[in-house]
Formats: C-alpha cells, structure tokens, sequence
C-alpha cells in the first residue's frame, strides 16, 4: 500500500477504480460520448475505453468549451469517473463538477497531482480520499 | 492568493436562490483558477443553450424555478433545433423535446434570441477595452481580438452564471499584462496572389492555432486589412486547431498598431516564419477525402454567414441549378434581410438548403450517410465535421464549393490544386 496526499481541486466523493492514464490531451467536447462515458476520438490513443468507474488521470484538455456540459451529463447519467486527477486545475472541465454539485448531484472528487507522478498508478486499482489522499495497492 | 468576495457578493451567494446559484458558480470558479476578486461584466455571450443531454436543462430550469435573470445583455449562440423552420433537424424524441425546454429557459432568463456564433455581426459588440463573460470559442477569439474587449474562453454554464450575477473571475485575458503576445506569425514570404485568395485566412487560421497551441502570437507582414469576414474566418479555424482565446494582427488588430506594441516592446520567445510549403501543409490536413470522385453535400457558415458572404454565393451560383445541395448556415439576423428581398426563396429553388439558429455539426441535420463527402470553405467545419457528422471532408475555396455543387462531384479551380 502506497499513498499520497494531494491538492484538493473540487471536493466530493470518494472514488477507487482502475487508474486510467490519458497519454493525450482530450476535447470532452467529440472526444467523450456523453451517453456511455467511451472515448470517441478516432484520433485518440485511448480511443474505444470508457472513462466510467476508472481514477481518470488526465494530462489535459483542449478544444471546445463545451467540455463542462459533457463532463455534467457523466455525472448526472452515472458514467463519471470515480475521480479525476489532474496535473493543473482545468476551468472549463472542472465547471461541470461545480455546477452538478450545486443541483445536489453526487460528484467524485478531483485532485492534482504532478503530471510525472501519474506513471507510478498505471495498473493498479486506485482509491481517492474526500480529503485528497491518493492510494493504490497491488 | 484566496479571493475576496465584497459584502454584497456574500450576500447574494449565501441565499438560495437561482441568484445565488449562480453567483456561487461565479466565486467557486475564482476560487479554482486563483482569482484573487470578482469583476462586473458588461455583456454575456451564452453557449450553453446547445443541447447535450438534460442535466444542462434541468440546470437551465431551475435556474429559471429561481427567479434568476441576466443582469447584462446576454445573447445566445446557437442551439440543437432551427426555430425558424428553414431546415429540418433529425433530433428524435425525447430528446428533441428537452432541447427545446432548454432554449425555452434561456429565453426566460432574459437572453437575447440571436441564436447565432457570429453575435458580433448580429449587433452585439461591446466597446475596445471592456470586460465581458463570452462562449463559444470563435466568439471568444473575435471579441478578443478584432473588437480588443477583454473575455477568458467562458465554459458552458460559467457564461449564464457571469450573465446572473453580473460578475466574471479577474484573472487571464481580463488582465492587461495576460495579452500581450510572446510569438510572432510571420507571413511576410507568402505570394501576395494567396494573401489575397478567400482560403488564405481560414487556412493560415488553423495553421496558426496548431503553432501556438495556447499562446498569444502577432502575425506580422500583412500588406493590408483582410476585412471582417476573413478575420472571422482566420480565428475560428484558429480556436478549432489550437486553444485560441486572442491574436493580434500587426497593423490590423485594435491591441497592435505595430508588433512591437503587441509584443510589449519585449522580444518574443520565438518567431514562425510560415512558408508556402507550411500552407500547402496545412491546406491538404484540412481535407480528409482527398481524390473522393464525388461529393454528397457542401457546408458554410462555420462561423454564421453573414449578409456580404450571401452576396458572394449568389454572385458564384449565378441563377444555376445545384447538383448537391449546399447547407448555409446562418443566424436569424440575416434571414430577416434575405427574407426581406425574396433572395431566400430564390436561393432555395436552385437547391441552397438554409440553416438558422443552428448548424450542421452541432446537431443532426446531414442524411445519416455512412461514407458520406462533405465540402466547405470554413476550417471550422473542416475540422469538426468528421467526429461529429461521421462525412468525410474536402477544403476549398467558396468558388471551388459552388463549382463541385453545380457539377455534383469535386473541382477545384485556381488555388493550385
């Protein structure tokens, strides 16, 4: 058992999942299918996973500002990740968080980590704290 | 640095109302990006009136359940349906229903029905220097940048929220020293025949977006002012390849009498001397169908068409019948002028489908036609339509659109292909 404690970005639930690891920025916006959580950009190296349940390590976002209407539909439809971590607080992404927590919606929790730690996750099955602490087994 | 809300910003975000929600909404997002206070906002551009599923009109109604109104003028980019019944929207029940609350919430709140991304052309341009709350990536580019008011890229929800309260974060391109450029885009060696062609500004757009990624550049060497219809047409293939919130255009753009002025007298961290070779290159990435024998469509308007890029469609159509249509999207802005004339009806006999209020890669307009070809003129398009349509694309001049719709399959004339 290994752990970390991190910077707490939007607060909320507890969250384990498998760690997935985007190895590319994504565009929520046409690259996130709203609907099931799978990750829709033809172009993307994680293109077909689902995003759904996992610790969501994200290195960045770009494109549309749309990201944060896509990242609310997740939350509200069940399909977000159990939690997100990100290397830098993303104003558009995160919104979606906000404004799911303000209509009284369960949201997972989002924290930051330094984008070269996130290697040591990959593989394991990861567990997020509401109070920021990031620990893995196995 | 923590923010520091005044006493009447407390007041209002400790009730519980949609006034509160939404000024809430504002203080944590400055509280997430560092802002140290909020500012007021003179005018709102609202983004998230497009339909992505119903957590976004359940939020939009209770909102409206809670008594909020825009505290600024507020106008509405576009949405999933044409209210105006120019074209036919395949949106299936029950989600056609739910866009169609959304939009209705939206216009309860306050907002302006202008349902256009080309809100600046629709009369809505708020004064050099002013702080404004914008969406929508190419709105956000031109306020910046071709009017100098000052917006960060505003995400959906953040915009009616800045709109309720009256209030924006001060932080990024609200702030004077956030816009000054660190790289300059230098276009001085391109052949004045292609600066002048109607490619040259979306093409150099999205070259340009993908060079500087997030940064602010000034693009150098430009003989003279391209006009606004370029300039729009430059910064949204610009916000599609690259996270574009503001250029500057030396000797052009209202922040850049010079490049030094845009640079702040201070020497840029790089400059990009852009070659004929780069453009081809950028050019032929913006088609995904090159050597397709035939086309099943044409889309413009990416950003909305306005009344000067009518005339030019009508100039280049000249009274002949098309083979495929051509999708033209506009806002309602100019549909009043068109309708005025009958230039509408003339348009759509010889086989021009208008759009308004929406368009073709934000909601299911296109036959669902797997393999399917699709040209425009607009990078925009060009770089949205394969993911969200599922059409392969062809890039080309409006001429060279106009030609291959009348003929039915691809021509390109006269910019070197």
């Amino acid at each position: 058992m290994s752990s970390v404690r991190a910077e707490i970005l939007v607060p909320g639930q507890a969250g384990e999942g498998r760690a997935l690891i985007l190895s590319a920025p994504i565009s929520f916006w046409g690259g996130v299918d709203p609907k099931s959580g799978r990750i829709a950009d033809v172009r993307h190296p994680e293109c077909g996973q689902g995003i759904a349940g996992t610790v969501l390590f994200l290195p960045g976002t770009i494109g549309s500002s749309s990201a944060s209407a896509v990242l609310m539909e997740l939350v509200h439809a069940g399909h977000a990740p159990a939690a997100l971590v990100l290397h830098e607080p993303d104003a558009i992404l995160l919104l979606g968080l906000i404004v799911a927590r303000e209509m009284g919606w369960q949201t997972p929790v989002a924290v930051r980590l330094p984008r070269d730690a996130f290697g040591s996750f990959r593989g394991k099955s990861v567990r997020v704290g509401a109070d920021g602490e990031v620990s893995f087994s196995g | 640095m923590s923010l520091e809300l005044t006493a009447n910003e407390r007041r209002i975000a400790g009730g519980a109302d949609g006034a509160a929600m939404a000024m809430r909404i504002v203080a944590e997002s400055a509280a997430l990006l560092g802002a140290p206070r909020l500012i007021p906002v003179a005018s709102a551009h609202i983004d998230g009136a497009l339909y992505h599923g119903d957590s976004g009109t359940l939020f939009a109604e209770r909102l409206v359940d809670g008594g909020a109104r825009v505290a600024v003028r507020a106008t509405l980019n576009v949405g999933a349906l044409d209210l105006m019944g120019c074209s036919r929207v395949r949106l299936e029940e029950p989600q056609r229903s739910m866009a169609r609350r959304m939009m209705d919430a939206y216009r309860k709140l306050g907002c302006e029905q202008s349902w256009t991304c080309a809100p600046y052309q629709a009369g809505h341009r708020p004064a050099f220097g002013s702080d404004v709350a914008w969406g929508e990536s190419n709105a956000v580019v031109f306020c910046n940048s071709v009017l100098g008011a000052r917006t960060n890229r505003y995400g959906d929800f953040l915009d009616i929220a800045c709109a309720i309260s009256g209030r924006a974060p001060h932080y990024g391109l609200h702030r004077p020293e956030n816009r000054r450029a660190t790289l300059v885009f230098d276009v001085s060696a391109l052949p004045p025949a292609f600066m002048a062609s109607e490619i040259a500004w979306p093409v150099l757009g999205s070259l340009y977006g993908r060079e500087v990624g997030g940064s602010i550049g000034v693009v150098s060497g430009v003989a003279r002012d391209p006009g606004e219809d370029a300039l729009k047409a430059f910064g949204a293939a610009a916000a599609s390849s690259g996270a574009v919130g503001l250029f500057h255009i030396a000797g052009v753009t209202p922040e850049a009498p010079d490049a030094e002025t845009a640079l702040g007298g201070i020497a840029p961290d790089a400059t990009i001397r852009v070659t004929p070779d780069m453009v081809s290159a950028a050019q032929a990435r913006l088609s995904t169908a090159q050597g397709a024998d035939r086309i099943d469509a044409v889309a413009i308007g990416s950003p909305h068409l306005s009344l000067a890029e009518f005339d030019a469609l009508e100039r280049l159509i000249a009274d002949r019948k098309l083979a495929v249509p051509i999708h033209a999207c506009t806002g309602r802005h100019v549909l009043a002028a068109l309708d005025r004339d009958g230039r509408r009806k003339a348009l759509e006999a010889l086989g021009v489908m208008i759009v308004a209020d929406t368009c073709v890669v934000v909601t299911p307009i296109l036959p669902d036609r797997s393999g399917g070809v699709l040209m425009t003129n607009s990078g925009k398009f060009a770089h949205y339509a394969p993911g969200n349509t599922g059409y392969a694309v062809l890039y080309g001049s409006l001429a060279d659109c106009v030609e291959s719709a009348v003929a039915g399959k691809p021509l390109f004339a006269g910019t070197g292909r």
